[in-house]
């Protein structure tokens, strides 16, 4: 069973409704937000999936970032002992970010580039349970 | 550097898997030794190995012997060392893709079971059985069972760490700037910057760059570096069960080409990633990438298992096999600098060779009979030969 964490607000309420740019999401470019800060001007917001739920990102996001940006925290689970692990240097350095990307496990989250329609599911172990004999 | 309290009866000079199996058995045998590197353990070409323990890619013949002696000695010691050695008797399995093919495995098998090997044929049909992932096709193979694998750089590591339970001191970091000799012309030790380390005997298992040493000695061992590729994959489930690889990697091992060569054997890890070795060629000490020798490695693995043109390889390594012109190992004592003893040349069979190595070198440095004949790994049977000027190139790695 895939155990997703989320951060402490990651309430019910808290969750991007899928008809529109969840209040997070709406929050990146708010007058404090690191967009702001740097006067980016990004494009328009656009949807992509996350085990199924939508979430929204902004065009130049990586993947790690709009889970994060999502209230999500945690999108693999360790080989040995299946514990939840989520972006750690963001860097693209230590490999914790990995997710399954449109089907492709092993994909560093945090180097990614989300896109439109993309389906991020959470990575279980090695990612390749089905080539196990 | 402290003055000794005891005396050392030996100084090996290398810390990979054969200078670590040296001083286990000679520690265990009651000798006092000391083991010194210029580098780290496992630094040189163990730590660029598989940790191949193969039988079935030997021809019948004195390193057959070196190997099945070796693999009984490995069963023991996975008893004895940590787990961390990641000893898996997994078993070898080789195909043959034609029926030719089939039928040159055949004749070799059955020359490798009169010298004790265990090689059973495999039918085409049953070899899924064993290999789900194969690819089809195949003409056949042959299973062999004493086949295993460790992890070469911990298995190193950890049989020092043993030998220093006998007794052995460990060097690291220490490069050998001489070999001592007193007016007898007898080895009396080797010169450090840190000191020197003083044994009636010093034992040259530096591996890659054993001639090196041989020359400080003032004698000479003309070890050639034979560089090879391993492709790593990303980590994978139990993809693969056995040490895989196609019967023509038996035909690349035995080759004394320059020229590159490669044959896939493809193997499983205990940590998830597959291993894809392995190419052979004679470019001196060159660590530049071949991508050339990568891509036909990839071809050829996927060849095997056509499921891996579906997972990424990650990374790459390479090392340099101390290779020999006969392809035998150098064993024992030096007749031409007495106190000299070579434990080095084992080409890409290191890992494998390490354990009796390690106990025939023990025995010839208590001067008692040897569990095999040593003649055929004489150090000084190249005497005389020219060779090609490679090894001269080959300077420092």
């Amino acid at each position: 069973m895939t155990k997703v964490y989320e951060s402490e607000d990651g309430s019910a309420a808290s969750r991007p409704d899928p008809d529109r740019p969840s209040r997070k999401a709406v929050s990146l470019r708010g007058a404090s937000s690191p967009a702001a800060l740097v006067r980016a001007t990004p494009g328009p917001a656009f949807d992509l999936t996350f085990d199924g739920r939508t979430i929204t990102a902004l065009p130049g996001q990586s993947i790690a970032a709009a889970l994060w940006a999502a209230g999500i925290l945690s999108w693999r689970t360790t080989r040995a002992g299946g514990e939840p692990r989520g972006a750690f240097c963001g860097i693209g350095a230590c490999y914790d970010c990995l997710a399954t990307v449109n089907g492709r496990p092993n994909q560093r989250a945090c180097l990614v580039a989300a896109r439109p329609g993309d389906a991020i599911t959470t990575q279980e172990g090695t990612g390749h349970a089905d080539l196990a004999v | 550097m402290v003055p000794k309290r005891h005396s050392l009866d030996a100084v090996i000079v290398g810390a990979g898997v054969v200078g670590a199996a040296c001083a286990y058995y000679a520690g265990r045998s009651g000798l006092r030794v000391a083991v010194v590197d210029r580098g780290p353990v496992a630094g040189g070409t163990t730590g660029a190995g598989e940790g191949n323990l193969l039988v079935s890619d030997k021809e019948a013949g004195p390193e057959l012997d070196l190997a099945l002696l070796s693999t009984r000695l490995w069963r023991d010691l996975a008893h004895v060392l940590p787990p961390e050695i990641e000893y898996e008797p997994k078993g070898g399995l080789v195909v043959a893709p034609d029926e030719a093919a089939l039928t040159a495995l055949r004749a070799f098998a059955e020359e490798q079971r009169k010298a004790g090997v265990r090689a059973r044929e495999i039918a085409p049909d049953r070899l899924y059985d064993l290999e789900p992932h194969l690819a089809p096709g195949l003409a056949g193979g042959f299973l062999y069972p004493q086949d295993a694998q460790v992890q070469p750089a911990q298995a190193a590591a950890q049989l020092l760490r043993a030998a220093r339970q006998f007794g052995a001191e460990v060097h690291l970091d220490q490069e050998v700037k001489d070999v001592l000799t007193g007016p007898d012309g007898r080895v009396r030790g080797v010169r450090t910057p840190q000191g020197d380390l003083l044994a009636p005997a010093v034992v040259n298992a530096a591996g890659t760059w054993g001639g090196e040493v041989a020359a400080l000695a003032g004698t000479s061992l003309p070890v050639l570096p034979r560089r090879g590729f391993v492709l790593v994959t990303e980590p994978l489930p139990r993809l693969v069960r056995h040490k895989v690889y196609a019967a023509d990697y038996i035909a690349d091992v035995a080759s004394g080409s320059a020229a590159l060569q490669s044959s896939a054997v493809v193997e499983g890890t205990a940590a998830g990633p597959v291993l894809i070795g392995a190419t052979r060629e004679r470019v001196g000490f060159d660590r530049a990438l071949s991508t050339e020798a990568l891509r036909r490695l990839a071809a050829q693995a996927a060849a095997l298992f056509p499921v891996l043109t579906g997972v990424r390889a990650i990374r790459t390594y390479h090392g340099f096999r101390p290779y020999l012109p006969d392809h035998l190992p150098a064993i024992g004592p030096d007749p031409r600098v007495p106190g000299l003893l070579h434990a080095c040349g084992h080409e890409g069979a290191g890992i494998g060779l390490a354990p009796a190595t390690g106990l025939l070198l023990a025995s010839a440095l208590r001067g008692e009979r040897t569990a095999l004949d040593l003649r055929p790994f004489r150090p000084d049977r190249f005497a005389g030969e020219e060779h090609d000027g490679e090894y001269e190139r080959g300077a420092g790695r």
